[in-house]
């Protein structure tokens, strides 16, 4: 039953082919004897896990549930669990276990569904190759001795060793599109603004934005549409209807008009996954999707400009790691400031460190509008290139990321190497605009995303073109050796 | 532009983070490694574009000013490194 879909899980649970209970110790058992090898995993909530999946079991013989009810789900340690440790990667909350829990988790367990555990994840979000965790790297299912991607590495590992049948990610510049890519599987962020952020913890306010992460493009509906919705508590979610995102799925994509931007396809994109990308843009034009060639002419500035947007949100994000109320502290301070720094220095890892001091360095008077000021203006420059294109075509389509998952420890040493993983996701969260990854083909025996990018809460557009592209094809279904055991 | 080492150590303490004397020159290297990917940014004109604050050019949401939080003072406190009489210890700021 660990390598059925959402979906599936769902019927069979209805059927009564096997309960919630059964499915969730199936789970467990086979995290407790596999996960050893991929590190996906922080917390297994196993007490707590199987306690909702006898509660799911219960409401389920009562009659009417959500058809999320008993489903095992995975969430990132970003999100705050209610008496759940949630680390976010770091030393620094190594010993935080929430007082709340985070709109989203109460969502999932409003709905009935079960958390599994909480999934490793780079250090405050910050990395492409779950690196930076402190407590150890994640490894690809299909090559563990490559990178999963980040910073969603756990959620998207676990997902693809078929240890959840899916899990909840977060996308600042790619984190969950970029692993969901590398590891085979299907992840979406939404428009910036969908799903609530409260309880999230936060990365950089005005990029963050949490998705789904799961085996099929027809799982994300479900889970779509139950993450999204506004929430009063976040004051930049968005206030608008959340439409049935599985019952358009099937509408025919006949005339539908995807534009291939020509900048995702220069040169440091590797032959391999170039390969892959054009053969899935030929699958869409034998559904009746008519292809045409745009530009971003911007977008080569998309890493740039994130790269001051992103560590000076950051930078002040981080401001409330103090050692006074939560978290780690340094011990026997000598004075205010003593513990501060101590507490932050022993507590925040190498690359939060670095973002924090680029952060900082581009917020500091004097250089304000040569950085901070310049990179939101091009920011909207790479946002009305956008537009622009979404003027003669309906979605967008490239590669996720411009090589498939490289061994570990290839780009540690190389921050501006490392950063270049998220060259063409990275546009998306600058404007705002949902996008997708799904499978479209291995090399090397390694998984290759294709990226969807479409308009501002046209999610079902999105998922209505991937679920047509994963009805012809099967690259969704490949799983790694691994996975496929029984 | 580039940073040097007394760069750093201005940035680092209005960051308050310690930086390693041994590590300082790495630091400072790996900074303008980024700042120098950064700045390929200042090659285009900007001077007619209005900054982009919100992707969707949204304002700050303003709500009734009612009081709706509860008052959880124990949980909260429960989990500080030290606490005293309902309040958060830190060392001494006034001597």
């Amino acid at each position: 039953m660990h390598d059925l879909t959402v979906c599936a899980l769902s019927s069979a649970l209805a059927a009564g082919e096997f309960s919630s209970v059964e499915l969730t110790q199936h789970l467990i058992d086979r995290i407790k004897s596999l996960d050893g090898d991929y590190n996906a995993f922080l917390t297994l909530s196993e007490e707590h896990a199987l306690q909702q999946a006898s509660e799911a079991d219960a409401a389920r013989a009562k009659g009417d549930v959500h058809a999320l009810c008993g489903i095992p789900i995975a969430h990132k340690d970003i999100f705050c669990t209610d008496g759940i440790r949630t680390s976010c990667g770091s030393k620094m909350l190594d010993n935080f276990v929430p007082p709340y829990s985070a709109a989203l988790i109460e969502k999932f367990d409003g709905a009935g569904a079960v958390m599994l555990g909480k999934t490793n994840m780079d250090e405050f979000a910050m990395g492409a190759s779950n690196e930076t965790s402190f407590y150890g790297p994640v490894r690809n299912p299909w090559n563990t001795d490559c990178v999963p991607g980040g910073s969603s590495g756990g959620s998207a590992a676990a997902v693809a060793a078929c240890l959840a049948p899916a899990a909840t990610g977060t996308d600042t510049g790619g984190s969950i599109r970029q692993p969901a890519a590398l590891c085979g599987i299907t992840g979406m962020k939404p428009t910036y603004g969908r799903i609530s952020r409260y309880g999230m913890i936060a990365f950089a306010s005005s990029l963050d934005q949490a998705g789904p992460m799961a085996r099929s493009v027809e799982d994300l509906a479900l889970l779509l549409e139950l993450m999204s919705g506004h929430d009063p508590k976040d004051s930049t979610s968005i206030d608008a209807d959340v439409p049935d995102y599985s019952a358009s799925l099937n509408n025919s994509i006949e005339g539908l008009r995807i534009g291939v931007p020509k900048e995702y396809f220069s040169e440091g994109l590797n032959p391999g996954t170039a390969a892959c990308v054009e053969r899935a843009i030929a699958e869409y034009e034998k559904l009746g999707a008519k292809i045409s060639e745009i530009s971003l002419p911007h977008s080569p500035l998309s890493v740039p400009a994130y790269y001051v947007v992103a560590p000076a949100e950051a930078s002040t994000n981080l401001s409330r790691f103090d050692g006074v109320r939560y978290g780690h502290r340094c011990d026997n301070p000598t004075n205010l400031n003593d513990l501060y720094t101590r507490t932050r220095s022993e507590g925040f890892g190498e690359e939060v460190k670095r973002r924090i001091l680029v952060g900082t360095y581009s917020l500091s008077a004097g250089y304000y509008d040569a950085y901070y000021r310049k990179a939101q203006k091009i920011r909207r420059l790479i946002q009305q290139d956008f537009v622009q294109a979404f003027k003669t075509v309906d979605l967008l389509i490239g590669p996720t990321s411009p090589s498939p998952a490289f061994p570990l420890g290839a780009k540690t040493s190389d921050p501006v190497a490392m950063y270049l993983e998220d060259i063409y996701t990275i546009a998306a969260n600058l404007a705002g605009l949902p996008a997708l990854s799904m499978p479209a083909g291995l090399v090397d025996n390694k998984p290759v995303g294709v990226q969807l990018i479409g308009n501002y809460l046209n999610e079902a557009q999105l998922l209505n073109a991937a679920h047509q592209f994963q009805c012809v094809t099967e690259w969704h279904q490949q799983r790694p050796s691994q996975g496929a055991s029984a | 532009m580039s940073v040097d080492q007394s760069d750093i150590e201005k940035v680092a303490s209005l960051s308050r983070l310690a930086i390693d004397s041994e590590t300082t020159e790495q630091v400072v290297q790996k900074v303008n490694d980024i700042l120098a990917m950064i700045d390929q940014m200042q090659a285009v004109d900007t001077d007619a574009v209005e900054p982009m604050t919100n992707p969707l050019d949204a304002t700050q949401r303003l709500r009734a000013d009612e009081v709706t939080e509860q008052d959880r003072r124990e949980a909260f406190q429960a989990i500080a490194p030290a606490t005293e009489a309902g309040l958060f210890l830190v060392p001494k700021v006034i001597d």
